[in-house]
């Protein structure tokens, strides 16, 4: 199915499947029990979302920040696998049709499960889409194989430092959107948003008429606004992480939910576009 | 399709099934965040440029000689021989290098090479703490800046070393992720690196990661093979019958095996650390409990839980307790052409004692798994046979951990076992 951004500008929303945050008692959750992130993801598309990001904890996130590997290692203790993860998908599919939802990991735990299982499984439970963390085009052959055999979108990451050739190739074989990378970097909120990042989407929108989502540091509704300008989407991840890492998995939802809404209302006089300032860890 | 119009690229990356590129076998490959793929095309390209320029080369083998003291010697163990009255046993001498293991010359070939591709930021992983020093003693050489990343459980085991690239003027990093150990001070000098990728060039210390440091990094320190083989036709006219070496990532390894991969009668044998037991999370030997899977950029034999969540691992030596290994071994392991072997930590620590006191040379812990699949197979070995184990390192760094381990106290003098 495709994904579309019905609003301007899409909201792309990462969550860790399988993180009850810091409060959850975990006496209280059976393994593998993924109510809490089914009810922050509802809350997330009533809220405006318009693509749910669904990430498969994995024990070794390079390419994540403390926020997010933290997050990993919550889900990973309280018992969730893959499996719990599609059925998770399957679950959001039912109860909201017209939401995107993308499966979102690192190539190990897929490779493990089985790539062809793996398109089956994702096919069946509903997504619409895969995103790998650490699967470049040259290594994609049978990951884009299996993608196409099961009609699921494979969305490649673009990144600043991407030649023109290389972004050509992403464009090419990329479905659905296109995940373009803010700034060099792992995961994690930053103050300002890099003016790396609007260059990017514009060298990306020669090869491809997809929509081009926007991610990494964008944590609050002047990025989002100034993301609007330029791209199609921005994608929030570890903001919502943390939000959820400090909220019990009662008040999370709401959490949730408010911030969503907030970041479609921009302050208005927003710092404008600045050069990247390395405040992150 | 697209709003301006721009005439096709040549050099456009395709999918494909596992290509050539940095593959040995279904082994090697490059699974990594985009951001990193300019990076390593790039010194793909310096590397292959340096490679071929003579300039570099013989700026490396000067310093590798009058820097780093190779060649490095190949000795007649008289005494172990005799005591185990079996295959005669020699020991190549990498622990006589400059900082004390092989390490020096991968850091040597990549320091160089960061030089010429005027990166002046240089970061490393370090496990046992050979290649953080290796790679901090380089960076004084050059003048260039040093990070080295290393796992809060080894930077206690190896305290000795972290002092050492401290006073070298290399920064250590703790990393306190996950098991806190070498692992994980990959994952973090990966995050440094795909944070500031223009100006920085990572020395990954082992062949290992995303193409092109398997093949790199092997290549740097193929030099222990070929000297192997020049010394041991002059010494005993012939080749040897069997070359042993540890194998964490497996750098000295390959790096002593490649000169004779085409020598089907030399047998190469790779020992792995056997830890304290055979339960997934007790041991590191890959090749008994992992399958193949991506880890850390390359796709190779990895330990790992049914989910394919990476194994917690264990040995006594910190330079071994990795959960996965360099792709060219997995290549050798399926293909048969070296065999792998492990060696638990009591029959390490064993090795180091024995090799002390039979022949005055304190073997790294790392290094003494090769020395303990020795003791075990020379005995079984006809006295013409010779085994060669490459000693890639000397054990000053571990007299913590063995002082503990072996109950060394006082002016008691420790009884040979």
């Amino acid at each position: 199915m495709p994904i579309r951004f019905p609003q301007h500008p899409g909201l792309v929303v990462y969550l860790t499947a399988g993180d009850n945050g810091l409060y959850a008692d975990a006496a209280q959750i059976r393994p593998g029990d993924l109510a809490v992130t089914r009810e922050i993801a509802l809350a997330a598309i009533d809220a405006g979302a318009d693509v749910i990001e669904l990430g498969v904890p994995f024990s070794d996130p390079m390419a994540d920040g403390p926020v997010i590997q933290r997050a990993s290692e919550r889900a990973l203790r309280a018992g969730t696998r893959l499996q719990h993860v599609l059925n998770l998908a399957a679950e959001l599919r039912a109860a909201r049709p017209a939401a995107g939802i993308i499966l979102f990991s690192y190539l190990n735990p897929i490779l493990r499960y089985g790539m062809s299982r793996f398109a089956d499984a994702a096919a069946e439970s509903g997504a619409d889409g895969v995103l790998l963390t650490d699967m470049i085009v040259e290594e994609a052959g049978d990951y884009l194989a299996e993608m196409r055999r099961t009609g699921l979108n494979p969305v490649f990451l673009a990144a600043p430092t991407s030649p023109d050739a290389r972004l050509q190739a992403i464009a090419e074989h990329s479905a659905g959107f296109i995940y373009a990378i803010s700034r060099t970097g792992i995961t994690g909120k930053q103050q300002q948003l890099a003016a790396d990042a609007a260059a990017l989407v514009e060298r990306i929108r020669r090869w491809t008429q997809l929509p081009i989502a926007v991610g990494f540091g964008i944590s609050n509704a002047d990025h989002v606004a100034q993301v609007g300008q330029f791209a199609d989407a921005a994608v929030i991840g570890s903001a919502i992480v943390e939000l959820i890492e400090r909220s019990t998995p009662a008040t999370a939802p709401g959490e949730v939910s408010r911030f969503i809404k907030g970041l479609r209302q921009p302050s208005g006089a927003g710092p404008g576009m600045q050069r990247e300032q390395s405040a992150r860890r | 399709m697209a709003s301006t119009a721009v005439p096709p690229l040549k050099e456009k990356p395709k999918p494909g099934p596992p290509h050539a590129a940095g593959r040995f076998g279904e082994y090697g490959g490059r699974y990594v965040p985009e951001t990193l793929m300019a990076a390593l095309n790039e010194l793909e390209q310096a590397y292959a440029a340096a490679s071929a320029d003579p300039v570099f080369r013989a700026e490396l083998d000067d310093l590798l000689h009058n820097f780093a003291g190779r060649p490095t010697p190949l000795y007649f163990a008289s005494r172990l021989t005799e005591q185990l009255g079996g295959a005669k046993i020699y020991l190549k001498r990498e622990d006589l290098l400059h900082t004390g293991a092989h390490k020096i010359n991968n850091a040597l070939g990549q320091g160089l090479l960061a030089r010429r591709m005027g990166k002046r930021r240089i970061i490393a992983e370090t496990g046992a703490g050979q290649h953080g020093v290796a790679t901090a003693t380089v960076c004084a050489l050059l003048g260039m800046d040093c990070i080295v990343y290393m796992g809060e459980d080894d930077i206690r085991r190896q305290e000795l070393n972290v002092l050492r690239m401290r006073l070298l003027g290399a920064e250590v990093r703790p990393v306190t992720s996950g098991s806190r150990t070498l692992k994980d001070a990959v994952n973090e000098a990966l995050r440094d690196w795909v944070t500031n990728v223009r100006d920085t060039y990572y020395i990954l210390g082992s062949a290992l990661g995303p193409h092109p440091y398997p093949t790199m990094v092997r290549d740097f320190h193929r030099v222990i093979g070929i000297e192997l083989r020049q010394q041991m036709l002059e010494r005993e006219g012939r080749l040897p019958d069997a070359i042993l070496a540890c194998v964490g990532g497996g750098s000295n390894a390959i790096g002593a095996f490649h000169a004779f991969l085409d020598d089907p009668a030399v047998r190469l044998i790779g020992v792995e650390a056997g830890g304290r037991g055979k339960s997934l999370g007790d041991h590191a030997a890959r090749f008994e409990g992992g399958v193949p899977g991506v880890l850390q950029g390359t796709y190779s034999y990895v330990l790992q839980d049914e989910d394919g969540q990476v194994a917690l691992t264990h040995s006594v030596s910190a330079g071994l307790d990795y959960a996965t290994v360099g792709p060219e071994h997995a290549a050798l392991h399926d293909n048969g052409r070296a065999s792998y072997v492990s060696a638990d930590d009591a029959h390490v620590l064993e090795a180091v004692v024995r090799l002390s006191q039979a022949e005055g040379i304190l073997p790294a812990l790392e290094s003494a798994h090769a020395v303990a699949e020795c003791l075990r197979i020379a005995p079984q070995m006809p006295r013409h046979a010779i085994l060669v184990v490459n000693l890639s390192g000397r054990g000053d760094k571990d007299m913590g951990i063995l002082a503990r381990e072996l109950k060394i106290a006082g002016a008691e003098p420790l009884s040979g076992r």
